[in-house]
């Protein structure tokens, strides 16, 4: 390999990144492990960012809620390519459009668990306002926390804040896993 | 009885129970990675202070945010003081939210919709 070569590659991607990341007004986008130190991270960046911009404070509340979320469903639930590989990694994009704020995130997730969380997600988004409020009532009610420190209210709670349905994929990796992206809208107006 | 006094960090709220001068306060932010480690002195303090309760409890919760993982909690904190309430003493939520607030405002009602103890609704301004 030409190590010339090699670096021109490399100085075209980041520029290619760069410009994509501009185009799309993209203000973060991080792949890696997600843990709790990560997820303070961002949020404080995000709500520094949003503080000096001149969005209201509900849209940066909303905005800040739904990443500390996403990011611990992450830190909580992802799966790894790797077996035995205890790292909990993902991706997260937060992009900020014309009217609304999207927030990306990805994680490995095994196949076994897919049908369980599609048919909570369509769940989360067959209903309306008033129909989230009595979910979120009566899963707080009944549910208990997990081991993993969840309490099964962080799709719900999205849905609640965003007042915007649950996009999601999965995107086959193998027999046993996948990929799951989950985007997140909120309006700001 | 003895004082909890917690100070908030970026994840953790200030908590205050000091049933001598009669504060009872949950503020700031609640986000801590291990909820259960967190909320496990302030869940056996009041237990004990639930045996032998002040004649009326002002429990105030001025949060900025909490995670889905608090809620639970905020909840299983609600539900004992609804025993004390139930016990003929009086119990008063303050529930505190920022005047444009909506969410924290419909969290407070979501809770006094779960639990039979009076709730009062406070608006701040920063």
């Amino acid at each position: 390999m030409n190590e010339v070569k090699e670096n021109q590659g490399f100085l075209d991607f980041a520029y290619q990144l760069y410009k994509t990341m501009k185009t799309n007004e993209i203000n973060l986008v991080y792949e890696g492990e997600v843990t709790q130190e990560i997820t303070k991270t961002f949020t404080s960046l995000t709500e520094k960012s949003l503080a000096k911009s001149a969005e209201s404070n509900q849209v940066q509340r909303k905005v800040f809620n739904v990443m500390v979320e996403c990011l611990q469903n992450i830190s909580k639930h992802a799966d790894s390519i790797d077996e035995g590989e205890e790292e909990r990694r993902g991706i997260v994009m937060v992009s900020k459009g014309v009217e609304s704020y999207s927030i990306i995130t990805g994680n490995v997730i095994k196949n076994e668990k897919i049908p369980i969380l599609q048919r909570n997600l369509e769940q989360v988004n067959s209903l309306n306002k008033d129909g989230l409020s009595d979910l979120y009532k009566k899963q707080i009610k009944e549910g208990r926390i997990s081991d993993k420190g969840g309490a099964g209210l962080g799709l719900i709670d999205i849905a609640k804040k965003t007042g915007s349905k649950l996009s999601y994929q999965f995107k086959t990796l193998s027999e046993t896993l996948s990929f799951f992206i989950l985007t997140s809208t909120i309006k700001r107006t | 009885m003895e004082v909890i006094n917690i100070k908030g960090t970026d994840d953790t709220p200030n908590v205050i129970l000091d049933k001598a001068n009669g504060i009872f306060e949950i503020s700031g932010r609640s986000l801590p990675e291990d909820v259960n480690m967190f909320y496990e002195p302030i869940l056996d303090w009041i237990d004990q202070y639930s045996e032998d309760p002040l004649a009326e409890t002002v429990f105030n919760f001025k949060l900025e945010y909490f995670n889905t993982a608090s809620s639970k909690v905020i909840l299983d904190i609600l539900l004992k003081f609804e025993e004390i309430f139930e016990s003929n003493k009086a119990v008063i939520i303050k529930w505190h939210y920022q005047e444009d607030e909506e969410d924290m405002l419909e969290a407070g009602e979501e809770y006094a919709d779960i639990v039979e103890i009076p709730f009062e609704y406070v608006v701040y301004n920063d």
